[in-house]
């Protein structure tokens, strides 16, 4: 579904992504981890169009992206669960949803999607009229989740989901982004909480220093020596 | 001095505040969209003026009637300026963005200012309608006719404003686009698209207000500074992004104003300033702004 192929980005004369390549299939959960200023939110901002590689190529389902601008990219079919949530503070729980389901196709089954949102997290319906700085830390990931639904996404981009939750929540989250994928929506996810991602996804790819150092299927990864070391704060056995 | 006199001076104060407010409002939509300053605002409303004064002298048009043709040539002059001076802007970091803006913001108003000079000399004019001398008293108060409709019209384009902005998807397109512009990309907002309509709103807000002013008051090349400067004050009381209080704020300033002249005579404009600074002091988020972190 989505291929990159030795991206290279940078922000001036920093290089923050060195020939990235991966690809995530239709219907998988993948994860990137890594530690703090590795590229993960570099590489996931590229995929949205918010930064633009100067070497490398992205393809979307077949398609080549580099010269798609960002707002086309959702109407294709990407969405971004950003880091921070990315809310807009002022505006009500429903304007945000509705926001989310600003392109042409997310309109024509704004309604029906809405229902399917609050479904998921009823807790929204009760506070649609609420402005959403005023939400609680969970309901505000609640919401940015809701939100980068609005659109129909085919692949959905998590940025750090369990940022700032307690660990209750973050289980609450991370079980709501597993239904998600169960209808047929494609994940991609980057997290801190190395563990959590890994139990979630099914494959993973290491990203340290803007390079990729190791992929795999994530259980394998759950038991590699190197990852219990660096990643999971346990000594391996 | 007798109340009278006083509740006079405050009406007119009211009567010329809808007009700071609808000015403030084009420049604040523009900041908030773009974070770009704006400063040659005060000559998009100059501009607006001259509009209405030309239909009227040449096809004889009412200057109320006026008001749609001027609103259109404002939008398609603020759609070019977008274009040709202020969109490659937008891809620069914050600090130095709001910079250039001003920079060119200095200069286009230094050309508005000499092009008007030019095209219909220093003179001050003003549209005489007819009708400029009807009104009405009440309370032993005079209602003049045009200062009243000017009012009323500037109320109803902020109402129809913030319908616009809170109803229609687009409108809450610029809203977003003003809370987060990287999240609203990420919903599939076109911001360039956006920031160009919002531009040419302000640049249509501030032609309105012109041919407003062309009518109760008087218009001439060298306006649009002052017309600026009011602009900002009442943007900073009001606070950013906020239409239905810098609405207030500036009926609020022309209150104030006019009412001060009263007692401190020709240094009502320090008022205003004076006003300002103690707002920017301890409100720095404006007087209906929510605060701020």
């Amino acid at each position: 579904m989505l291929e990159i192929e030795r991206i290279n980005v940078s922000y001036g004369d920093l290089q923050a992504l060195w020939d990235i390549s991966f690809e995530i299939e239709k219907g998988e959960i993948v994860a990137l981890i890594g530690p703090n200023g590795a590229g993960k939110t570099t590489t996931l901002k590229t995929i949205t169009g918010l930064l633009k590689p100067y070497a490398g190529e992205t393809r979307f389902q077949g398609l080549a992206m580099d010269r798609i601008p960002i707002h086309k990219r959702v109407e294709m079919g990407i969405s971004l669960v950003p880091e921070g949530r990315g809310l807009f503070p002022g505006m009500s729980v429903l304007e945000n949803l509705e926001l989310g389901a600003f392109t042409a196709k997310g309109r024509n089954c704004k309604d029906e999607t809405l229902e399917q949102v609050y479904e998921l997290f009823p807790i929204l319906k009760n506070r649609k009229k609420q402005a959403a700085g005023t939400l609680s830390g969970g309901e505000q990931q609640m919401l940015a989740i809701g939100r980068g639904l609005m659109s129909k996404p085919k692949l959905l981009l998590f940025d750090e989901p369990s940022w700032g939750l307690s660990p209750l929540l973050s289980k609450i989250i991370y079980e709501v982004i597993g239904q998600i994928n169960h209808s047929a929506v494609t994940i991609l996810l980057i997290e801190q909480n190395v563990r959590m991602a890994l139990e979630l996804a099914h494959r993973a790819y290491v990203v340290e220093n803007g390079r990729i150092v190791k992929q795999g299927d994530s259980r394998n990864m759950l038991n590699d020596p190197h990852i219990r070391e660096a990643y999971l704060g346990t000594e391996s056995v | 001095m007798n109340w009278q006199v006083i509740v006079q001076s405050l009406l007119f104060g009211i009567f010329v505040g809808g007009l700071y407010g609808l000015a403030a409002v084009g420049l604040s939509l523009v900041f908030g969209v773009m974070k770009m300053l704006n400063v040659a605002h005060g000559e998009l409303l100059m501009l607006g003026g001259y509009v209405t004064f030309w239909f009227f002298s040449l096809y004889h048009i009412d200057p109320f009637l006026s008001l749609v043709p001027s609103a259109f040539v404002l939008f398609l002059i603020g759609m070019g300026l977008y274009k040709g001076l202020f969109s490659p802007l937008a891809k620069l970091q914050e600090e130095v963005k709001i910079k250039n803006s001003l920079l060119i913001g200095f200069g286009l108003s230094l050309v508005f200012h000499n092009l008007a000079i030019r095209l219909w000399t220093a003179d001050e004019r003003s549209v005489s309608v007819l009708y400029s001398g009807w009104g009405f008293s009440l309370f032993g108060l005079r209602f003049p006719f045009i200062r009243f409709s000017g009012l009323l019209l500037a109320t109803i384009v902020i109402i129809a404003l913030q319908q616009f902005l809170t109803k229609t998807y687009f409108g809450k397109a610029i809203r977003a686009t003003t809370e987060n512009w990287e999240s609203a990309a990420l919903m599939g907002i076109n911001i360039e698209k956006t920031s160009m309509i919002s531009f040419a709103l302000g640049a249509t807000l501030a032609g309105m207000a012109g041919t407003i002013v062309s009518v109760g008051y008087a218009i001439h090349p060298a306006m649009g500074l002052e017309w600026t400067l009011k602009a900002l004050i009442v943007v900073v009381l009001a606070g950013l992004g906020n239409v239905g209080g810098a609405f207030v704020a500036g009926v609020l300033l022309g209150a104030v104003e006019s009412v001060s002249t009263l007692f401190v005579g020709p240094y009502m404009e320090v008022v205003g300033l004076v006003i300002f600074l103690l707002v920017l002091e301890l409100r720095p988020q404006g007087l209906f702004g929510k605060s701020i972190g």
